[in-house]
């Protein structure tokens, strides 16, 4: 099944062409690496899948729902708004600055959202919000303030408040890149461990080996464009395209 | 000593009044302030407009002004009679709302986008994510400058000594015209400082619980 479909999107800032007629597909339990220069639109591709931007051309789908669309005329489809919310609701995201509610404690960050839109009753929502705190070794931390904890630690409590909505995709947007080197690695063991429960993700990051361990494909990016969409093994060490060879050489040096 | 006693008594039945106008104005005012940052931030440009000549009018022009126009203009041109407490209160409920109107609208607009972010993507929709996340960390970076219309708002009830209630300062006046004696100004202005010490004492407890997460 597909999980995410993407067809010939475009999306341009003013006069600047971010992406240039992407085309994606994602199925189950896949993990996509995302990678490339800065400004190579790899976070407004992100950011346009769960509608943080709004594309220019072309069509998303989520789980088969169309959540944005335009005709061959280039005209905007106008979608109905449930199917748009449903389809958004698959997914959760993981931003670079983590984006927790700083008035809100930890516990209170995860359990937010399951009560406010799924009306979830508060215990559930504790009992669930507990598991999830669990799950990325945070319980002793549930009633600390974001500004109390380190950058991994919110970065783990940001997983958790996404996956509290129990969302078929997860994707993160640089998740590693405001952390201090030493805290890199907590984050990536909880994304690793969600790979191996066969969640289905895209990850934009910067952490090659990373990438290379976790991905069953790697996507590079440049200039809006996806140069090359492989797995890694192939992506890393024979890519087809040079400017791949000349980024991974700069960064691996 | 009786004489000062009577005098304390007179003058804190005026307090009475001051009071009363300073709640009314401070329970409708800020919630007015509050309804007027979300229009000002709206995306309905009528919407926001309407309050940015709102807050334009309340806020170019005297307070004493307004509160004759509102006393003695309205009734003219409208038809309306107030009591002088309903004038006063319109005057400062109107006055003081627009103030808080632009220091809200600071306040929202200065909380990170990302909040914004996070909650869209959780499945907030907007009145939710208003009311959840971004008005509450508003309310600890406005509460300094809240703080500060509070007190001026103690000290500006005064001006209805202008349409004659007879406030905290107007019995002071009285008995001063009467007794020739400035005892009663100072009593006033010990009253004041007592009013204006509570407010900032509460100030600080807000600002405490509030200042916990971070």
């Amino acid at each position: 099944m597909k999980m995410i479909y993407v067809d010939n999107i475009s999306k341009k800032f003013g006069s600047l062409e971010v992406l240039k007629d992407i085309s994606l597909e994602v199925k189950k339990g896949e993990v996509i690496s995302i990678i490339g220069p800065s400004g190579s639109g790899k976070s407004t591709f992100l950011r346009s899948l769960i509608l943080l931007e709004q594309i220019d051309k072309g069509r998303i789908e989520i789980e088969g729902i169309p959540i944005s669309a335009f005709d061959d005329k280039g005209k905007r489809i106008s979608l109905p708004r449930k199917d748009v919310k449903d389809g958004v609701r698959k997914m959760g995201m993981v931003f670079q600055n983590f984006h927790l509610f700083p008035h809100k404690t930890v516990l209170e960050n995860v359990i937010e959202a399951p009560i406010i839109v799924n009306k979830l009753d508060k215990k559930e929502a504790v009992s669930l919000g507990e598991e999830l705190l669990k799950k990325v070794g945070l319980l002793d931390k549930k009633d600390s303030y974001p500004s109390q904890i380190s950058g991994g630690q919110k970065q783990r409590v940001a997983i958790a408040r996404a996956l509290a909505m129990k969302p078929d995709i997860m994707l993160f947007d640089e998740p590693t890149s405001a952390l201090d080197p030493e805290l890199v690695g907590e984050v990536l063991g909880v994304i690793k461990n969600l790979a191996k429960e066969n969640m289905t993700m895209l990850i934009v990051t910067h952490e090659m080996g990373f990438a290379k361990e976790v991905s069953d494909r790697v996507v590079f990016m440049d200039k809006g464009e996806i140069i090359e969409d492989a797995p890694p093994n192939k992506l890393f060490n024979n890519p087809d395209h040079p400017r791949i060879k000349a980024f991974l050489e700069k960064i691996l040096k | 000593m009786s004489d000062i006693l009577g005098m304390i008594i007179y003058i804190l039945k005026g307090s009475l009044i001051t009071l009363k106008l300073y709640i009314v104005t401070i329970v409708l005012s800020i919630p007015l302030g509050v309804l007027g940052a979300l229009g000002k931030i709206s995306k309905s440009k009528l919407l926001s407009s309407f309050v940015g000549f709102y807050t334009w009018i309340f806020r170019g022009t005297p307070l004493l002004l307004q509160l004759f126009f509102i006393y003695f203009g309205l009734p003219h041109f409208l038809g309306i009679n107030f009591s002088k407490f309903q004038a006063a209160s319109l005057t400062f409920i109107l006055n003081y709302g627009a103030y808080f109107t632009e220091i809200f609208r600071g306040g929202i607009l200065s909380i990170d986008k990302g909040q914004y972010e996070a909650a869209k993507v959780l499945g907030l929709s907007y009145p939710q994510t208003m009311r959840r996340i971004i008005l509450p960390q508003t309310i600890r970076r406005v509460l300094p400058a809240t703080s500060n219309e509070a007190i001026t708002l103690v000290k500006d009830t005064a001006l209805v000594t202008a349409i004659s209630m007879e406030d905290l300062l107007r019995n002071a006046n009285q008995i001063v015209a009467r007794e020739y004696t400035i005892i009663p100004f100072v009593i006033a202005g010990v009253i004041y400082l007592v009013l204006t010490s509570i407010i900032v004492w509460i100030f600080r407890k807000l600002e405490e619980k509030y200042s916990i997460y971070e």
